[in-house]
């Protein structure tokens, strides 16, 4: 077994307002190998986003600890971070290559290579004859698209997804989810995959991390022992199955019961 | 091509409209009976303009003050609000202020300036300036500050400094605020140098119309404020020129 390329533990977040202190994460743990593609999946606003931050080094965190490259795997926090939002955030006013181009232009990376870099990813994500179009012009799942190839452009060992389909429509997010797995096979990233689909998280994930509502504790890291390459045949499997039914029942909901949510944890 | 004859379209609608105005002017005039010193037809408005009044000379008096107080007035708000965004302390010092002292009627202040300037051209430029500098102010301090926190977090994952930050997010973001808040300024900046050449001055448009009111020469009267309209309509026509420059591809929401 591999050494972990991140390791989180017992990482506590706290927000403070001047009126009160909200524990929004506690006693997270959890490790991911380089290469990997791990779903978190929890109840809206239960701190996975802030987990998310916490990694991307742009929210401080007060106990326990976060590592995130190996020896053999150095990470540099500023290079190796690529990040997809709910929304595309993309730049209105630039053109989807201008769009694409932005982290390499932050990141003062040599323009040609980047260039061409930009024309294979998009051409990757499936939008060659795009580059000279503005956001505007694309539909909301080629918008994302967009924004995956942009935070694959400086080649980052690192993906992190923070509800990356969760305003498409079903069945645009349907195709989302196979793209992202082509694409996280061709570029081999490390990905996190922060999601409130069940079903998404299964299908994804080779690992899925259960997060309870606030403060965000694990619940259970379930191996989902489903072959790649995955295909939307598996969804109507009994193992398919299996794994949502378990997801359900760590969620606090009762997958046979049909009120579901149990008194304890509803979902907001 | 069809881009082309469609805007070709709206031009000649634009003209038409206007035309048909003058067409209205020209008949109410010829049906009422209206005696020329109260109102003067299109035709005697435009013969004006062949009395030694000096036009040429007193439309560039104006124009100079109208752009003279409208760009120092784009230098100062736009500077201001960036100092501002940058400079969280001198906000919250000098912003109410601001904002009292754009509540002083400037009209009220002219005869002040006239006191503490002399009177001319110079003086003028100040008064338009400080009529149209706040509307320009504050529509780029808000453009500056409506940046989407989630797009500031995307740069700050890349560790972005503050200057690409400002000059890739904030700045392109904050043009179509700056814009809606130079189309406002224009009809300010015409109306601060008339009135300043009101209060006291011998040259520019406005100087000319008190001129002729004694003479009760309507027509000329008319002239000069359509010569004035002319001006703003002029300067309107550059921001919007620059406005298509800049952000002429984005989606129109403002």
């Amino acid at each position: 077994m591999s050494e972990a390329f991140i390791r989180l533990s017992d990482v506590r977040k706290i927000f403070r307002t001047r009126k009160e202190e909200f524990l929004a994460v506690s006693e997270v743990t959890f490790d991911v190998k380089a290469g990997e593609l791990v779903s978190i999946v929890g109840p809206s606003g239960c701190g996975k986003t802030t987990i998310l931050k916490v990694l991307a080094g742009i929210h401080s965190y007060e106990g326990g600890s976060v590592k995130i490259g190996t020896q053999a795997n150095p990470f540099d926090p500023s290079k190796d971070i690529g990040m997809v939002f709910q929304q595309p955030l993309l730049l209105k006013w630039r053109k989807i290559l201008q769009n694409v181009l932005l982290p390499a232009e932050i990141l003062g990376l040599p323009r040609k290579e980047s260039l061409e870099r930009a024309h294979y990813l998009l051409e990757m994500v499936g939008l060659q004859g795009f580059e000279d179009k503005y956001p505007h012009e694309l539909s909301g799942g080629m918008q994302q698209r967009t924004a995956i190839a942009r935070a694959l452009i400086h080649d980052p060992k690192l993906i992190l997804m923070d509800e990356p389909f969760g305003a498409l429509d079903a069945l645009t997010r349907e195709n989302m989810n196979l793209e992202l797995l082509r694409i996280w096979k061709e570029s081999r990233k490390t990905i996190l995959f922060v999601t409130h689909g069940i079903q998404e998280a299964v299908f994804l994930g080779s690992r899925v991390i259960v997060l309870t509502c606030g403060p965000a504790r694990m619940a259970v890291n379930i191996s989902i022992e489903l072959p790649y390459p995955r295909t939307l045949d598996m969804k109507t499997h009994e193992e398919f199955g299996k794994f949502t039914r378990h997801l359900y029942k760590h969620l606090g909901m009762d997958a046979e019961d049909p009120n579901g949510i149990s008194e304890e944890c509803r979902i907001e | 091509m069809n881009d082309i004859s469609k805007q070709a379209q709206r031009y000649a609608l634009i003209i038409l409209v206007h035309l048909g105005v003058v067409i209205i002017w020209q008949l109410w005039i010829q049906m009422g009976d209206i005696p020329d010193y109260v109102m003067p037809s299109p035709g005697a408005t435009l013969l004006s303009l062949g009395e030694e009044y000096g036009w040429v000379h007193n439309t560039y008096v104006t124009a100079m003050e109208v752009f003279g107080g409208y760009f120092l007035a784009v230098i100062a708000g736009v500077g201001l609000a960036l100092i501002f965004t940058w400079f969280k302390v001198i906000e919250t010092l000098f912003k109410p202020l601001m904002i009292s002292l754009n509540m002083i009627p400037k009209v009220a202040l002219g005869p002040l300036f006239i006191v503490w300037l002399s009177y001319g051209v110079g003086p003028n430029i100040i008064i338009s300036f400080s009529i149209c500098f706040l509307p320009i102010l504050l529509t780029m301090e808000r453009g500056l500050r409506e940046t989407d926190p989630d797009l500031l977090d995307l740069v700050r994952v890349l560790r972005a400094s503050r200057w690409q930050i400002f000059t890739k997010i904030q700045l392109p973001g904050s043009l179509p605020y700056l814009f809606s808040g130079m189309k406002v300024a224009v009809v300010l900046a015409v109306a601060g140098a008339i009135v300043g050449e009101f209060i006291a001055s011998e040259e520019g448009l406005g100087y000319l119309m008190l001129q002729v009111q004694v003479t009760l020469d309507t027509a000329a009267m008319f002239m000069a404020v359509l010569l004035i309209t002319a001006i703003g309509v002029f300067l309107y026509g550059l921001v919007l020129l620059l406005e298509y420059l800049f952000i002429g591809h984005a989606p129109k929401e403002i």
